[in-house]
């Protein structure tokens, strides 16, 4: 196995919630003691419905958030301790691709300008450098160097999220957030642009962490996923193993829950989620899980599950599914 | 298909076009097709194709100028809509056909209470009184699943998580028993899970009350879970149409061959990271290609492709498809002559 990059120890992302004028605030525990490693030129995927917090462990993984309590290490050092000049060097390895292609890139800087400012921020070189760089990079994802003369209305959306990769990747990243950055195009385009982030990462040796909703593009992108549920993880593992056994009943429900694109299976028996999901200001005692799971029984409604080992996976489940 | 008394709807030749900077754009070209009584009829297509103009036009939604709708036919059992006048459509809407849009918290009024606009439709089109017009609604949201349905009748919006919002969309768009119910991508804002449950309720409504159904997404998943038939759209053409085993058993142009090779499978295990992509982009609706409108992305693309475009053929009994590979070469041969 390969070196960890990137660590994640016990964080928690607190945010108060309504107080002032002596009003007591109330606590969202967006991100509720998560503990993961990630290792070198490997894809993790985060996956979860919105408001499980997968977004803010993303961030705070790049220090854009603080956390509350916990630690990120990134190759062994702890980020929430490095001053502000450190900080700055150790972005330059921690970048970040968002979700909506037409809200990340100002509209009014050319491509070349919204290309070259990362560079010019970290100091890459003179101009002639840059411009020679900015050219490079769209080489790198597929557009054409004449391009960088262009505003970003004239572009599509998968032309969009391209230079968004071009300019996460200017100054030569090692870690990247791809934060649901594929998830607003239409399908044709997707695959265009999960294929060049494949092809990109064999060459760059990049390590991504992929922020989804979208199982299906989880699993035919990632090594290895994170299922989380209210601020927790609640199942860890390989890919493969996780879609073809699930362990938690909710990663299970999560699964079956993807609508399958052959109206042959459409008679297939499928256990349903139901219900809402509890407020986050408001967990259920025990398992935070417990109200929507079909299996709970009396120590769900009282214990919360620790994230256990259970056969080459981590798993927070009081009974784990058999295989 | 034979035009039979057991459709809904039935369009023929509806075409819309906008004016603006660039001149004339026709946004749909040649659009027809039918909705089955107690039938759920896909539209599926990438963005801009053309199936929310679709539905905007069938409903006398486009608004014009700057839009113009022609259609040679859109009968509604019975009522041709392309020849009623703005007032008569008003009679129409929010009956007999209504509307699920994509984003349930922008179409509900956040400061006016959820009974009084899921309702508001047995006021305009009905007169009903609030006493019952309010039993109503509380049946409706009971039919629709909302939980604890006489406590949400008081509701505002912004009460309802996003699931629940979507059911009182819903149940808004049934108030009236509708003959037609279209659907606009309701469940792409929402997540996997209460999407799911979105599905199963408008799948059951069609069985227990046969609402028909017009489905619009992008998501070819959603169309082979619950619809009957397809129309697959394309830079404002349908460019297939079949039943939905048919579509997803024969796929025959070659658009929506690479759709399907191109979904990610979350039931498949990954043999290579590469997924087969469609190359190119959509065009530009203003600066079409001459000829058939996917050539350029097309692997099979012929000479003939690039002069002609192609009509909508019928190869396969009810399987249609706007494509010159599934021609007769005799049928190639004349349109090259030509």
């Amino acid at each position: 196995m390969s070196e960890i990059l990137i660590s994640v120890r016990d964080l928690t992302k607190h945010y108060p919630v309504g107080g002032g004028f002596g009003r007591q605030a109330r606590i969202v525990r967006a991100v509720d003691g998560v503990t993961l490693d990630i290792y070198e030129r490997e894809t993790f995927a985060l996956v979860g419905e919105s408001g499980c917090g997968k977004t803010t462990l993303g961030r705070i993984m790049l220090r854009l958030q603080e956390a509350t309590s916990g630690a990120v290490l990134y190759r062994g050092l702890e980020l929430n301790a490095q001053d502000d000049d450190a900080m700055r060097a150790l972005r330059k390895k921690l970048q970040i691709v968002f979700q909506d292609p037409y809200a990340s890139l100002n509209p009014r800087m050319r491509i070349e300008a919204i290309l070259a400012e990362p560079l010019r921020a970290h100091g890459y070189g003179s101009a002639r450098e840059i411009r020679e760089r900015c050219a490079e990079l769209l080489d790198m994802v597929g557009l054409r160097r004449q391009y960088l003369r262009l505003y970003p209305h004239q572009f599509s959306g998968g032309q969009r999220q391209r230079i968004g990769i071009a300019r996460a990747l200017a100054n030569k990243p090692e870690f990247v957030v791809c934060d649901e950055s594929v998830s607003a195009l239409d399908v044709s385009i997707q695959a265009q642009v999960l294929n060049l982030l494949s092809d990109l990462q064999e060459e760059l040796k990049l390590t991504y962490l992929f922020i989804t909703h979208d199982l299906s593009v989880v699993r035919q992108f990632a090594d290895r996923i994170g299922v989380m549920f209210l601020g927790r993880l609640v199942e860890l593992g390989r890919t493969e193993e996780i879609f073809v056994q699930p362990r938690h009943p909710y990663t299970m429900l999560l699964i079956s829950a993807v609508p399958r694109p052959d109206p042959h299976q459409r008679g297939r028996e499928r256990p349903m989620l139901t219900g809402e999901v509890p407020s986050p200001m408001n967990l259920p005692p025990g398992c935070r899980f417990h109200t929507r799971c079909p299996f709970a029984q009396d120590i769900c409604r009282t214990e919360d599950p620790p994230l256990r080992e259970v056969g080459g996976r981590a798993v927070a489940c009081h009974f784990p599914l058999a295989s | 298909m034979a035009v039979s008394a057991d459709n809904v709807l039935r369009v023929r030749n509806l075409s819309t076009e906008f004016h603006g900077d660039r001149g004339n754009v026709r946004v749909l070209e040649d659009v027809s097709f039918e909705v089955g009584r107690g039938r759920i009829v896909g539209l599926v297509g990438e963005s801009g194709s053309g199936k929310t103009v679709t539905a905007l036009s069938l409903m006398g939604l486009v608004p014009t100028p700057p839009g113009k709708v022609s259609a040679e036919l859109i009968d509604l059992d019975g009522i041709d809509l392309a020849k009623l006048d703005a007032d008569g459509l008003r009679r129409i809407r929010g009956r007999d056909v209504t509307m699920v849009f994509q984003e349930p918290m922008t179409s509900l009024n956040p400061v006016r209470r959820v009974w009084e606009q899921v309702g508001e439709p047995l006021r305009v089109h009905r007169r009903l009184g609030w006493r019952e017009i309010r039993g109503r609604v509380l049946n409706m949201f009971e039919m629709v699943g909302i939980p604890e349905p006489k406590a949400r009748l008081d509701a505002f919006p912004y009460q309802l998580s996003g699931g629940l919002r979507q059911r009182a969309m819903i149940a808004m768009g049934l108030i009236c028993e509708p003959k037609l119910l279209i659907a606009d991508e309701p469940t792409t804002a929402l997540d996997v899970t209460t999407q799911a449950q979105i599905l199963r309720l408008m799948v059951d409504l069609r069985d227990r009350v046969g609402t028909s159904i017009i489905m619009i997404t992008h998501d070819l998943g959603i169309i082979a879970e619950m619809c009957d038939t397809v129309n697959v759209m394309y830079a404002g053409q349908i460019v297939e149409q079949a039943d939905v085993f048919e579509l997803f058993d024969r796929p025959m142009h070659p658009y929506t061959r690479g759709l399907l090779a191109s979904i990610p499978k979350a039931t498949e295990k990954r043999t290579t990271r590469r997924l087969p992509s469609i190359p190119g982009i959509v065009p530009d609706l203003a600066k079409l290609p001459g000829g058939c409108r996917f050539r350029l992305r097309c692997e099979h693309a012929m000479p003939i492709c690039q002069r002609r475009e192609p009509g909508l053929i019928e190869p396969g009994e009810g399987h249609r498809v706007r494509c010159w590979l599934h021609e007769t070469e005799e049928a190639v041969r004349q349109a090259e002559t030509s």
